[in-house]
C-alpha cells in the first residue's frame, strides 16, 4: 500500500524543519511503538516519537518536502495504518486540562507538606509554651505559602463555580470555592489579629485531596476518543477518478455521483456504487461482518469501506461520500455519543443534592451563633466557615475515582482494558446483554472440520494449490496440513477458486460450479465449503466452519443463570445464525442484520427501559456499540470497534464479559460504602463544628482521616476473586 | 527560636527548588504518555525482522507455490 498524500497536513517548525502528526492504527503494544520509532529513524536529521497512550506518531525531518513518503513507506509495510491529525482539532484542549490540573496538584502538594511542616509546632502545643511572637511567625510564613497556592490551585474550581454561578445554578464547586477562600481570608484576619488559631493547612489540604480525586477523574476520561470522528479520519484521502484522457486523484469530499472511480486490488472502496468493469473478490467484513469475501461483478453494488482483495475494478459512482452507508454510520455513531454525554453518574447526582444542604447549614450556624448564641459577628463567621471547611467534601471527591482507578487496574490486569470513566458503573446497571455472533461468539476464522476423514493426498493437493492465496478458507486449509508441498504454479480466479497443473492432470480447488457441481448447496446446510477437482471430476469436498469460542456455551449459562436477557445480534445469514444460538442455548436470536438494522434493534431495546451491554468486534458493530448504555469489544477487533467499545478484552475467550459485570457490581458496591464513610464522618464532624468546638488540627485530622478510610475501602477491590 | 527565622525560609527555598523542578518535567511533556514512557525503558534495540510478505496475490503476482 503507498503512502497517502499527507502533504496538506505538513507544517513547519521553527528550525525550519517538517513535522507531520499521524495517527496510528495496528500497534499491540509499546514494542510496536519502538519499532515503529526505530525504523523512522534510521536516518539522520529524523526525529519520530510515538505517544503510546494517544497512538499518536510524531515525525519531522529535515530537508525534502516529499520525503515523508520514503520515511513512512516501512511502516505501512509493516502492516500499521496511519491518518492525518489535523492539529486544530485533534484533542488538545483535554491534554492542556490533564496538564493544567496536574500542576495544580503539584503546587497543592507543595503548599500542603510545607505548611504541614509549620502546622505540626502550631498544632503540638499552645502560644503559652512557644511565644507568642514564635506562633505569629509560623503562622506569617504559612500565610505566605497558602495565600499564592489557593489562588493558583483554586482556579479549576473558581472557574467552574463562576461559571455554575453566572448561569444562576450552583454545584459542588460552589461550597468549595467558598470554603477555601473564606478560610484564607478568615485566616488572614486571625493572624493580623495575633489569634490563636488560623486555617491555612485546611484550605490547601482540601485543595490537594480533591484535586487529586479531579485528576484521576479527568485522566480516566481522557483515555476514551471520539470513535466516529476516527472512522472520518480513515476514510480522508484520495480516489482516482477516470476521466476521457486518463485518470485523475480527486479528494473524496470532491467525489459525485456518477463520477467513475478505479480501484486497485488491496484499496479500499471510498463511495458506494455499482460495478462497471472487472471481477473481484471484497472484503466485506467492515460492512457486514462476514468471514468469506463476497464475489463482486459488473452490476454488483458495493459499498465504501468495503476492500477491493484481488482484480481492479471499475466502479460507477451511486452515492456521494456524504450518503454512503458508512457515512450513515458515522452519523449514528455521532448522534449516538452526544446522547450518551446526557448519562448523569450518581456522584454528580449526589453532589447536586449536597450543595444546598452544605450552604444551609453553614449560614444557620452563622445566624444561630449570630442571635441565638449572642456571639459577635467575627466569632459566629468563623463558626460558619468551619462548618463550611468540615463539610467540605474531600472524602466524597475521592468516593469514586479511587474505586475507579483500582477497579480499572484490577480488570486490566484480567486483560479488560476500561475506556471511559463511567463504563463501570453502566456495567453495574446493566440488565440485558446483546451478542454479536462472528467474531464475538465465534474466533472469525473458519477451521477445517472434516480433516479426519481426508485421504493425505488430498490435503496435501489442496493445500499446494492454497499455499499462495490468501483467501479466509485457504488459509484455513493450509493450517490444518503440516508437512511438504508440491510446488506448483498457481492461477486465481476471483470469485471462483484456484487452478493448476501437477503431472499432466488440471486440478482445481474451489468452489462447487468451479469444480464441476452443478447442484446448488442446500439452503439449510449452512457450511462453508470448497471442492477439489482433478481433470474436471469432483474429488473431495473440505468443510469449514467457525469455530465457536470454547468458553461461549459455559459464559452464556453462567450469565444466563445470573438473571440477564441474552440476545444475539448477526451480520451473517438467519439460518447460520440460528444454528449457533440453538447450540448456545440462545433464544432470541436474528440474522442478516445490517449495521443500521442492529443499531435500530438496539435502540428499541433501550426505548423499553431495559439497559443493555452490547458485546461485538466488527466495525458493523461500531453503531450499535455507540447508541448501547455499555459496551464491549474484543482486541481483537478493528482500532474503529475499540474506540467506539466503553471496554476492550484480551483473549480468545468469552469469560471476560462476565468477569467484568462481577467486579462492576463490586466496585459499584464499594462506591456506595465510600459516600456512606464521607457522609458518615461529616455527620460526626458537623455537630463539632456549629458547636464551636473544631480547631485546625481537629479538621486537618478529620479530613485526612476521612480520605484515608475512604482510600482503604477502595483498596478492598483487591481481595476479589475472579 | 530565632533560628526559626533562618530555617523555614531555607526550608522553604528547597521546596521551591522541588516545585519548579515539576513545572518544567510537566511542560517538557514528560507526563504525557505515562504507559510509553513505563516500557520504554525495557525496550532492547535489537534487529528488526524483515516486513511480512506483501497481503495481496493478484494475477500478476503469481508465484510457484513452494512451503
Amino acid at each position: 500500500m503507498q503512502v497517502p498524500d499527507f502533504s496538506s497536513y505538513i507544517t513547519r517548525d521553527a528550525q525550519g524543519a517538517h513535522r507531520l502528526l499521524l495517527a496510528v492504527e495496528g500497534m499491540r503494544c509499546a514494542s510496536c511503538a519502538f519499532m515503529i520509532e526505530h525504523l523512522l529513524q534510521k536516518e539522520s536529521g529524523v526525529e519520530a516519537r510515538v505517544n503510546v497512550t494517544e497512538k499518536r506518531l510524531s515525525l519531522s525531518w529535515k530537508g525534502e518536502k516529499e520525503h515523508f513518503r520514503t520515511l513512512l513507506q516501512p511502516v505501512l509495510d509493516h502492516g500499521y495504518q496511519l491518518a492525518p491529525i489535523d492539529e486544530s482539532n485533534s484533542g488538545d484542549q483535554q491534554k492542556k486540562e490533564e496538564r493544567f490540573l496536574l500542576l495544580c496538584l503539584g503546587v497543592a502538594g507543595f503548599a500542603t507538606g510545607n505548611i504541614m511542616l509549620l502546622s505540626v509546632g502550631l498544632w503540638s502545643t499552645d502560644s503559652a509554651a512557644m511565644g507568642l511572637a514564635t506562633r505569629d511567625v509560623l503562622h506569617w510564613f504559612s500565610a505566605l505559602i497558602a495565600l499564592p497556592a489557593v489562588l493558583f490551585s483554586g482556579q479549576p474550581f473558581f472557574r467552574s463555580a463562576f461559571a455554575a454561578l453566572s448561569k444562576g445554578r450552583t454545584n459542588m464547586d460552589v461550597p468549595i470555592s467558598l470554603a477555601v477562600v473564606l478560610s484564607g481570608a478568615m485566616s488572614i484576619v486571625q493572624t493580623t489579629h495575633h489569634a490563636e488559631h488560623a486555617y491555612f493547612d485546611s484550605g490547601v489540604m482540601l485543595l490537594f485531596f480533591l484535586l487529586i480525586g479531579r485528576y484521576l477523574d479527568v485522566r480516566m476520561r481522557g483515555v476514551a476518543r471520539s470513535a466516529a470522528r476516527d472512522l472520518l479520519s480513515m476514510m480522508t484521502g484520495f480516489a482516482t477518478v477516470l476521466k476521457e484522457n486518463g485518470t485523475e486523484q480527486i479528494p473524496l469530499k470532491d467525489i459525485r455521483e456518477g463520477m467513475v472511480l478505479q480501484v486497485a486490488a488491496g484499496e479500499k472502496i471510498m463511495a458506494d456504487g455499482l460495478v462497471r468493469e472487472g471481477l473481484s473478490d471484497v472484503d466485506t467484513a467492515l460492512l457486514t461482518g462476514e468471514t468469506l469475501p463476497q464475489t463482486v461483478r459488473p452490476g454488483s453494488s458495493v459499498f465504501a469501506g468495503m476492500i477491493n482483495l484481488s482484480a481492479p475494478l471499475t466502479i460507477t459512482v451511486s452515492a456521494a461520500r456524504n450518503e454512503s452507508l458508512l457515512s450513515e454510520i458515522i452519523r449514528l455513531m455521532e448522534k449516538a455519543e452526544q446522547g450518551q454525554a446526557r448519562y448523569v453518574r450518581l456522584a454528580d447526582r449526589i453532589a447536586r443534592a449536597y450543595t444546598p444542604v452544605v450552604h444551609v447549614l453553614a449560614l444557620s450556624s452563622f445566624l444561630g451563633w449570630l442571635l441565638l448564641g449572642h456571639a459577635s459577628w467575627q466569632d459566629a463567621l468563623l463558626i460558619a466557615i468551619s462548618v463550611l471547611i468540615i463539610t467540605c467534601p474531600c472524602a466524597l471527591g475521592l468516593a469514586v475515582p479511587v474505586v475507579q482507578v483500582l477497579a480499572t487496574g484490577w480488570l486490566f490486569r484480567k486483560g479488560i482494558l476500561v475506556k471511559t470513566a463511567d463504563a463501570l458503573e453502566r456495567l453495574a446497571g446493566a440488565d440485558t446483554i446483546v451478542f454479536d455472533k462472528t467474531g464475538t461468539l465465534t474466533r472469525g476464522r473458519p477451521r477445517l472440520v472434516n480433516g479426519t476423514v481426508l485421504s493425505e493426498g488430498a490435503l496435501k493437493m489442496a493445500a499446494s494449490l492454497a499455499a499462495q492465496s490468501k483467501h479466509p478458507l485457504s488459509q484455513a486449509l493450509c493450517a490444518a496440513y503440516d508437512g511438504p508441498l508440491y510446488a506448483l504454479s498457481v492461477q486465481e480466479r476471483a470469485g471462483e477458486g484456484l487452478e493448476a497443473r501437477y503431472e499432466g492432470q488440471s486440478l482445481r480447488l474451489g468452489k462447487r460450479d468451479f469444480c464441476g457441481i452443478s447442484q446448488a448447496q442446500d439452503r439449510d446446510d449452512a457450511a462453508m465449503e470448497i471442492w477439489l477437482a482433478q481433470d474436471g471430476q469432483p474429488q473431495q469436498r473440505f468443510v469449514f466452519e467457525d469455530e465457536v469460542k470454547e468458553d461461549a456455551a459455559t459464559t452464556i449459562a453462567a450469565l444466563k443463570k445470573s438473571g440477564y436477557a441474552l440476545h444475539m445480534f448477526s451480520g451473517d445469514r438467519d439460518e447460520v445464525a440460528r444454528q449457533l444460538g440453538a447450540q448456545l442455548g440462545l433464544v432470541h436470536v436474528k440474522g442478516g442484520m445490517n449495521p443500521k438494522a442492529k443499531h435500530d434493534a438496539l435502540a428499541e431495546l433501550q426505548a423499553q427501559g431495559r439497559k443493555v451491554l452490547y458485546v461485538g468486534d466488527g466495525l458493523n458493530d461500531a453503531a450499535a456499540l455507540s447508541v448501547a448504555h455499555v459496551s464491549m469489544s474484543p482486541a481483537s477487533a478493528m482500532d474503529i470497534t475499540q474506540n467506539a467499545a466503553a471496554l476492550v478484552f484480551r483473549g480468545d475467550k468469552l469469560a471476560p464479559v462476565p468477569t467484568a459485570l462481577y467486579l462492576a457490581k463490586k466496585a459499584q458496591a464499594l462506591v456506595k460504602q465510600n459516600f456512606v464513610l464521607s457522609l458518615a464522618y461529616n455527620l460526626l464532624a458537623v455537630p463539632l463544628a456549629v458547636a464551636g468546638l473544631v480547631t485546625p488540627f481537629i479538621a486537618a485530622l478529620a479530613m485526612s482521616s476521612s480520605s484515608i478510610i475512604v482510600i482503604l475501602n477502595a483498596l478492598r477491590i483487591n481481595q476479589t476473586k475472579a | 527560636m530565632d533560628v526559626l527565622l533562618l530555617l523555614i525560609p531555607l526550608a522553604l527555598f528547597l521546596g521551591f527548588i522541588g516545585l519548579a523542578a515539576f513545572y518544567w518535567s510537566l511542560k517538557s511533556g514528560q507526563f504525557d504518555d505515562p504507559e510509553g514512557n513505563a516500557a520504554r525503558i525495557l525496550h532492547d534495540d535489537l534487529p528488526l525482522a524483515p516486513p511480512p510478505k506483501p497481503s495481496l496475490k493478484t494475477d500478476e503476482n503469481e508465484k510457484a507455490g513452494v512451503s
